[in-house]
């Protein structure tokens, strides 16, 4: 039975309990682990609780009858490399799943290859058993501008597109479509198609990281693999972030990470070489100083790796 | 034929049962990729019960989560073969098993005209019983 909104004027037999809904969902356990584990992204973080308060209230008004069409939930997460795109992707899928807005909640991560044919006829077959794979949870597409090449009219990569589109329209409720890639190739790419942009209702910046960011993210890092700085050693990292956030190639949180693979290898070769040979616990965990300083980035100027760092600045999340 | 008023052909999973519903179709393939079964769409127009290989619609669903993809693809199916019967089937790969674990008809033609018996003279006064379907009188393709 359908009420007239207007017939439901605030009385207290029609009051929910919105704090209850909202530790019955568990909700607040995925924001809090996003909050421990993202550090800083302050508006991916924003657009993300008011995604869950818009889908929370919307379930409390379903209980009272006030129905309304499931929201449009396709995302574009832009940013630059090492941003954390992809790592909110997949927490994005495990909330919408909380929510109880995908029914599955798995994260299918795709990139052109596996969306695109290689000859006439190839290509909807193909895209269609991605989506009907994705179904249910969230399609993410990385480096969604490759899909469509403006200098080759024939490109198959526009058919993929169309069906994406009828799909995002037609199956709103079986699947969220979620496209991510670097700011400007993306503007680029929904200028060329705007369907696209019109049917995704949130585009989210990823913003960089400060230095301070940057260094608590890398105190995360080595906590997870059971590392830690010596008091000098934070010292000289924090030297190596703001030196290093100069230099061309800078990928974020991703050059973080290589960066401390490398002192990883040095600490190794450190413990390896020394003359001491009875190690304790804690000088297996602990990084010194001496093994950021013996970076290039503070013998020459330059990042270290010949190759590594070009590569770490152009793979997207 | 008490139990199967209109003729209507009996194979398979729940088709002594009133048609499925599209939900109670998507509950029945929740089932089947719980257990990790692929899903097939095939279509006939030969009612024949010993006529078990059906044309595939399309290729066999490996890896799917949720079954609104099938669902969508039985759609299809029905747009293209409305008048045919189509099934699904979920075969379960698991090594020393392979063979189908589900079998039923989602979608049978508007009208089902049924079954003859057929009597052979056979040598001395035996006679042999077959059965023929009224709908296979007619070429493939045209016959609903």
């Amino acid at each position: 039975m359908k009420k007239d909104p207007k017939d439901l004027a605030p009385s207290d037999s029609n009051s929910v309990d919105l704090d209850a809904e909202f530790h019955a969902s568990n909700i607040k356990e995925v924001l809090d682990t996003l909050d421990r584990e993202l550090i800083g992204l302050k508006p991916v973080k924003t657009r993300i609780r008011e995604t869950a308060a818009l889908l929370l209230v919307d379930r409390v008004r379903k209980k009272m009858d006030l129905t309304a069409g499931a929201p449009s939930l396709h995302m574009c997460f832009s940013g630059n490399p090492g941003t954390g795109k992809t790592t909110v992707a997949l927490r994005m899928s495990e909330i919408l799943h909380r929510l109880g807005y995908v029914r599955e909640g798995h994260l299918v991560s795709v990139t052109r290859d596996d969306l695109v044919g290689q000859y006439i006829g190839h290509t909807a077959p193909k895209t269609k058993e991605v989506i009907k794979k994705a179904m249910g949870g969230v399609l993410f597409i990385d480096e969604a501008y490759y899909l469509y090449k403006p200098e080759n009219e024939r490109d198959y990569g526009a058919e993929s597109i169309e069906i994406l589109l009828q799909t995002m329209e037609n199956n709103r409720d079986d699947l969220v479509v979620i496209l991510a890639g670097y700011k400007d190739r993306m503007d680029m790419f929904f200028h060329s198609n705007p369907g696209m942009r019109s049917r995704i209702a949130h585009h989210i910046d990823f913003p960089d990281y400060s230095a301070d960011e940057l260094f608590e993210i890398a105190n995360l890092m080595l906590k997870e693999q059971n590392y830690c700085f010596s008091s000098t050693g934070e010292a000289a990292f924090g030297e190596y972030i703001r030196l290093r956030m100069k230099m061309a190639h800078f990928a974020n949180a991703r050059s973080i990470r290589n960066a401390l693979d490398r002192t990883r290898l040095r600490q190794a070769n450190r413990l390896f070489a020394g003359a001491k040979k009875a190690l304790s616990k804690a000088d297996l965990m602990t990084i010194e100083a001496e093994d950021i300083l013996a970076s290039r980035v503070f013998l020459e100027g330059k990042s270290d790796g010949p190759s590594g760092t070009d590569e770490e600045a152009k793979k997207s999340t | 034929m008490m139990t199967n008023l209109g003729n209507r052909i009996t194979q398979g999973q729940f088709s002594f049962l009133p048609p499925l519903t599209d939900e109670q179709i998507s509950a029945q393939i929740k089932y089947a990729l719980k257990n990790g079964w692929a899903i097939g769409i095939e279509y006939t127009d030969d009612p024949h019960p010993r006529n078990t290989y059906w044309e595939m619609f399309g290729n066999p669903m490996f890896d799917l989560k949720d079954p609104a993809g099938i669902l969508s693809e039985i759609n299809d199916c029905r747009k293209t073969y409305s008048n045919y019967y189509i099934r699904v089937s979920a075969f379960n790969a698991t090594r020393g098993v392979e063979s189908p674990a589900m079998s039923f008809i989602v979608n049978r033609p508007k009208k089902e005209p049924g079954f003859a018996v057929v009597r052979q003279e056979a040598e001395g006064r035996s006679i042999r019983y077959t059965i023929h379907s009224y709908a296979t009188d007619k070429p493939e393709s045209e016959r609903y």
